[in-house]
């Protein structure tokens, strides 16, 4: 068990607290009436909002706590809705809880046990639990009573766990310590350290009881505070802050009412952390002098109310600049009646607010999910706004045109499905008073041609994301010129480049085409575009193009290519004789229905999930940076809140498939047979070789997959696998709806998150290909971090990207597997997948086999490919377009003239 | 052959091939034609109700048909015997008003089974022939109410089938079973109560007999008649860490197919599988040919997805010989290795991430 450092929120597991008698007044109002039907209502509400566990607890000394423990558990039972969810069977009486037991067929959670009693009864009930089958909440609690400090919590956690594990035989991954919170900031000098006792004998018991758990619940610590509910959530908020890095893992927590960390007033917060963290002796009092401030009816709401009293055109920017859309209609209504017409609402206060933003945003102020955020209050503000402004229209037929910057088309070409990036320019674009146009995903040429006329746009931008997008922008570009447009033309996406967008699509339209890095450069060169002095701005850019060609043409004589026999004649030497290629241990395809998202939640890799929204830095040291780190953690935050409802109201389905066959290479081919008679060829794949001319002295191999694949006639009977996942089933109607409700920014985070999943997904897949279904590597034991690394043996490689990049390829692999009909993805004409969160690849074994880039290849070797494929070699060539070292296009030229 | 003697042989059998368990008691005992008055024998011809049906009471007015059955299922080649001890608890022979038989006749059927298998083993002593004391799932469930309109309601509690199936064990454990069998699970509080009775004999006994475990998914929602997926099912019965772990009834092997290698791959334990021949035609019988039951689980046999594979509702002798013919010299599924985290379960599986 290693100690962690960073915030894993991910994978705390949220216990729901509301069918508890003693937590819960209206629940317990409800049992005692005998209302079970709505008291049910309670339990269903609190599965559908999330809850992983619900606690049952009937404690309560008008109740037959016996009885109200078995009738509702009985009911749930007929409840799928319910019961889908394992229980917690909540009681101080061993008769409750046993009479629970009774009544789950699944396996529960008792809490809890302890030492209280003794040993005896300990072991006795312990044993009990384990025959019933249920895991266990073990109480820092002995014979001398209740454990306060650091050092006892520790001492009873320990033995109770030496007893279990030793003795009873209990599994260490049933047992949850509850080292018990107690309340602080109670005048009384001794309790001032009860939370960070907790804290830090939470650290201590993870690490000295492995494989154990640590829970607790919350509301004790801010017991002293009753009746000031947004204090009371603070402390919680931040209490969990640092207790679950410490390895808090479980909790009792009622988590709609938990304000995030970062949204705590600073004010607030820091008095909060100072009595959480014992770190001052005046804490309390500090924290009593403020407190009423923060004071109000509700939890949340009112914790940072004071700006609800400034002005409305002040709140109204407040609002914008913080991302709050909880008051945005009654202040916009506000505004609108104070405002001569709807109309000027937008025009005034609503833009200055905007103007606040891309200003911060211009500054590096604000990052780019707060601008988001600041995007769907204002979305919510118009849409407000806007049957007003239709009725005034109605009225007296001049409902006012809202002056906007300049009018966007938005795109993503056809062929391609990515839409992240395209959106996110266009919120931002949005927010700096640009109407925006969005065409949506695959748009031909035509489509974006006939739009940007119908609608009179100012400026053109595409978005794209594979590679064979590239080639669609040319087009695009071409189309352009044909048509006699002169629009200003963006360019935008993962795979494009200034140098491409320069050499490859300049040239082919006279109109200003740029290319744009990220989101944050968009609304500066739009503004270029449209302002006074876009002559001089456009002169600049078509002028750097020009010198990026021409420097471009100079590099190219450099880079001389070998000849693809030489580069052949290098490959990289397999000792194949002493190798024996593991048999998989599931040959054949296997496919996952419903892949467990819980499971692929904690695999996630962070890092790219930043960067997709402009925030640059590793994980986790990005949450704790002193520019981005505010922005980081509150867009953290809102993933980790997204990441549970999809877990737990089941937003998205992952599927995937897999499967092996027997293959061998013959050249820089890999033949898969259909039987280990090898005798029948299945499919074969097609692999490219690097050719890049090597510095003398510099011997490297030149790679090529087919390398790290047993030679026919080698004797070796090697195997092959390929695979597809997604985590991307339910996706777009989720966003869709995000985005009728004006809220881009879920929609963007749903689809970053969609992503994340599908990576996590295969690489999760990969682990379990090397230990389970092919199982190579079946003792392979590695942490999340040194598998993002990828220290293990074997790759995965996938079609359209560096090792292997003809997307073509993929035609092979989605046959092979049956991917549509097994895991519901296609492919579009471009070879992009839909859904879009989704990865595929091929999977080789040999322990030498590595990633690496295929670079530029020469003609010889397309021309070679295109023959091994069936293609022709025009064909080959512009799906290899992004990889050609030779422009087949400038030779066809050369060719025509000579033949003039 | 001791009990203990072909117990010590069986963890290194299992680690070498994969074992066959029989085939349909029920269906092989139709083909007799039994009438009420053989059912009843001469010692119950006076008993107040009727007992056609009652096919464990057979074990003591028909012993010669049931250990015929016993041994054409050992000639077929079947390492594992089952005994017809399927209704014989208390709950379950309420019905014919011969609750108080319960003990006996466990005891007889296994005794039985044991007299049958004990010939074959003299027949050939290298191979222990295994008798599985079989508890079934009785006519009641601990989860579901009977009464639509009261859904809190039970007409059976974990205590009553607790002790019911406390005497079932014993019964066949001094007839002589040599591992236990809780099958047929729909509802799996029904099977949580019966292996907790089975852990408490045992116990109490101070005996360690493997006990196997096997559950019923009803059709292609792919649960239990209770509501589980077949993973939170695992995690709900993984507890008492059985010999093994499997599905039988309900389904033909096509459609079992996916639950069984979803078990494959969550279970740590054995994997067992007997699949129905098929699913009953127009006429409650069962359409499948020994070739066609042997040719799917040979097939499961090669994905490595099980240990013990036999033939559950419609499956004969021959079904069986062609099952033990087609898995011969297939290598076992390996347990999954599984991390140790906590898993959970309501209807669906919970686990817990581990960090």
């Amino acid at each position: 068990m290693t100690e962690t450092t960073a915030p894993r929120t991910a994978t705390f597991v949220n216990i729901g607290e509301r069918t508890n008698v003693t937590g819960s007044a209206k629940f317990k109002k409800l049992v005692l009436e005998g209302r079970y039907e709505a008291a049910l209502d309670v339990a269903r509400d609190q599965v559908a909002n999330g809850a992983q566990v619900i606690d049952v607890n009937m404690d309560e000394a008008m109740l037959d706590s016996e009885a109200a423990m078995v009738r509702f558990l009985r009911l749930i039972a007929s409840e799928p809705d319910i019961a889908r969810v394992p229980v917690m069977i909540d009681s101080s009486k061993w008769s409750v809880i046993e009479a629970g037991l009774k009544n789950v067929q699944g396996k529960a959670i008792v809490n809890s046990i302890s030492l209280k009693e003794g040993e005896e009864p300990f072991i006795a009930q312990a044993r009990k639990i384990r025959r019933y089958g249920a895991a266990v909440v073990v109480m820092a609690f002995d014979e001398q009573g209740q454990a306060d400090t650091c050092a006892r919590k520790v001492e009873i956690c320990k033995r109770s766990y030496d007893i279990l594990v030793n003795r009873v035989g209990f599994p260490a991954e049933d047992i949850i310590f509850d080292p018990n919170v107690f309340a602080v900031a109670t005048g009384i000098e001794e309790h001032n350290n009860y939370a960070v006792d907790f804290i830090e004998a939470t650290r201590i018991i993870r690490r000295e009881c492995p494989g154990a758990h640590v829970s607790g619940g919350l509301s004790n610590v801010s017991f002293s505070f009753r009746g000031n509910n947004p204090v009371r959530a603070a402390m919680h908020s931040v209490f969990l802050y640092h207790a679950i890095p410490a390895g808090m893992d479980m909790g009792i927590v009622n988590a709609g009412e938990l304000p995030v960390y970062d949204e705590i007033p600073a004010e607030l917060r820091e008095r909060v952390e100072d009595v959480i963290l014992n770190r001052r002796p005046d804490a309390t009092d500090r924290l009593l002098e403020v407190a009423d401030k923060y004071k109000g009816g509700g939890a949340k709401k009112e914790l940072d109310l004071s700006w609800r009293r400034q002005e409305v055109k002040a709140r109204l920017t407040h609002a914008l600049v913080h991302g709050i859309d909880e008051y945005i209609d009654t202040d916009v209504e506000e505004a609108r009646q104070q405002a001569e017409r709807p109309l000027s609402v937008i025009e005034g206060p609503l833009m200055d607010g905007m103007n606040v933003v891309g200003d911060l945003f211009g500054a590096g102020k604000m990052f780019l999910p707060q601008v988001v955020k600041s995007a769907r209050v204002m979305k919510k503000a118009v849409a407000y706004l806007l049957p007003y402004i239709e009725e005034e229209k109605a009225a007296n037929g001049n409902g006012g045109q809202s002056q906007s910057a300049g009018k966007v088309l938005m795109a993503t070409v056809k062929g391609d499905v990515h839409d992240i990036g395209k959106n996110i320019v266009g919120v931002v674009l949005q927010c700096n008073n640009f109407e925006v146009v969005d065409l949506g995903v695959m748009v031909p040429t035509a489509r974006i041609l006939e739009e940007a006329k119908a609608h009179k746009v100012d400026i053109i931008g595409l978005s794209g994301l594979i590679t064979p997008s590239l080639d669609e922008m040319v087009f695009v570009a071409k189309e352009m010129e044909r048509t006699g447009l002169d629009l200003p033309l963006l360019i935008g996406g993962a795979t494009t480049s200034k140098v491409h967008t320069a050499v490859k699509i300049d040239p082919n339209y006279h109109g200003p085409i740029v290319h744009v890095i990220d989101a944050s450069r968009a609304v500066g060169v739009a503004q270029n575009l449209i302002g006074e002095n876009k002559a001089d701005y456009v002169a600049g850019i078509k002028a750097d193009y020009a010198r990026m060609r021409d420097a471009h043409a100079r590099n190219q004589v450099g880079r001389a290519r070998l000849p693809i026999a030489e580069a052949r004649a290098n490959h990289a030497k397999l000792d194949w004789a002493g190798y024996e290629a593991p048999t998989p241990l599931k040959p054949g395809v296997t496919i996952f229905e419903e892949y467990d998202l819980a499971e692929l939640a904690s695999r996630i890799d962070w890092k790219p999930f930043f960067q997709a929204w402009e925030l640059h830095g590793n994980f986790p040291a990005i949450l704790e940076d002193d520019k981005v780190g505010a922005p980081a953690r509150a867009l953290y935050n809102d993933a980790q809140a997204m990441l549970q409802r999809i877990i737990g109201e089941k937003w998205l389905t992952a599927k995937g498939v897999v499967g092996f066959w027997p293959a061998n290479s013959v050249g820089d081919d890999i033949e898969l047979y259909t039987g280990e008679d090898r005798g029948t060829v299945l499919e074969t794949l097609h692999m490219l070789r690097q050719q890049m001319a090597r510095e003398a002295g510099r011997d490297r191999a030149h790679q090529c997959l087919a390398d790290f694949v047993a030679p026919k006639g080698s004797g070796v009977a090697d195997w092959v696998g390929a695979f597809a996942v997604t985590a991307g089933h339910g996706l777009e109607e989720r966003a869709k709806a995000f985005e009728a409700a004006h809220d881009d920014y879920s929609a963007i985070l749903l689809k970053a998150l969609g992503d994340r999943l599908a990576e996590a997904f295969a690489e999760r897949l990969h682990e379990r290909v090397r230990k389970e279904l092919w199982g190579y590597a079946a003792g392979e034991d590695l942490s999340n971090e040194q598998l993002i690394a990828e220290e293990y043996r074997g790759i995965r490689p996938a079609p359209g990207y560096p090792a292997c990049p003809d997307h073509t390829e993929k035609a092979t692999l989605f046959r092979l597997l049956d991917v549509p009909a097994a895991a519901g993805i296609n492919l579009t004409e471009s070879f992009a997948m839909v859904p879009t969160a989704a990865v595929s690849g091929w999977y080789l074994a040999h322990p030498d086999a590595k990633y690496f880039g295929v670079g530029k290849v020469e003609r010889d070797q397309v021309a070679d490919y295109a023959r091994r494929k069936g293609l022709d070699l025009a064909t080959c060539e512009r799906w290899l377009a992004p990889n050609l070292n030779y422009d087949p296009d400038a030779e066809d030229r050369v060719a025509k003239v000579a033949a003039e | 052959m001791t009990r203990a003697e072909r117990l010590a042989k069986l963890p290194e059998i299992a680690r070498e091939r994969i074992l066959v368990i029989d085939g349909a008691m029920g269906t092989m005992i139709q083909r007799h034609k039994l009438e009420e008055a053989d059912y009843r024998g001469e010692r119950f011809k006076d008993w107040p109700r009727d007992v056609k049906g009652n096919n464990d009471l057979l074990s003591l007015t028909q012993p010669h048909i049931i250990q015929e059955i016993h041994t054409q299922y050992l000639a077929a080649g079947a390492d594992i015997i089952e005994t017809n001890t399927f209704n014989s608890t208390s709950i379950s022979l309420e019905d014919y008003g011969m609750a108080e038989l319960a003990y006996e006749l466990n005891k007889a059927g296994a005794a039985l089974a044991r007299a049958a298998a004990d010939e074959a083993e003299a027949a050939d002593p290298s191979r222990p022939r295994y008798v599985a004391g079989a508890l079934g799932p009785t006519n009641r469930t601990a989860s579901i109410s009977p009464v639509v309109t009261d859904p809190g309601f039970r007409n059976v509690d974990f205590d009553e089938l607790r002790a019911a199936y406390a005497e079932q064990t014993r019964g066949l454990i001094d007839g002589g079973a040599d591992l236990l069998m809780v099958e047929t699970i729909f509802d799996t509080l029904n099977a949580k109560a019966a292996l907790f009775a089975v852990d408490e004999v045992l116990e109490e006994l101070g005996l360690a007999l493997p006990v196997l475990v096997s559950g019923t998914i009803t059709d292609r929602s792919g649960r239990t008649l209770s509501g589980q997926t077949t993973e939170a099912f695992w995690n709900s019965l993984r507890h008492v860490r059985p010999f093994s772990i499997g599905l039988n009834c309900a389904l033909g092997a096509d459609l079992m197919r996916p639950y069984v290698q979803e078990l494959a791959r969550v279970a740590d334990v054995y994997v067992s599988a007997y699949p129905n021949a098929g699913l009953p035609n127009e006429f409650g019988g069962y359409d499948e040919t020994p070739d066609q039951t042997a040719e799917h689980l040979r097939g499961w046999a090669q994905d490595g997805l099980v240990n013990i594979v036999g033939g559950c509702c419609g499956t004969t002798p021959p079904h069986i010989k062609a099952i033990a013919q087609a898995v011969k010299g297939i290598k076992p599924r390996k347990p999954a290795v599984v991390e140790p985290v906590m898993r959970l379960s309501g209807l669906e599986p919970f686990t817990m991430p581990a960090f």
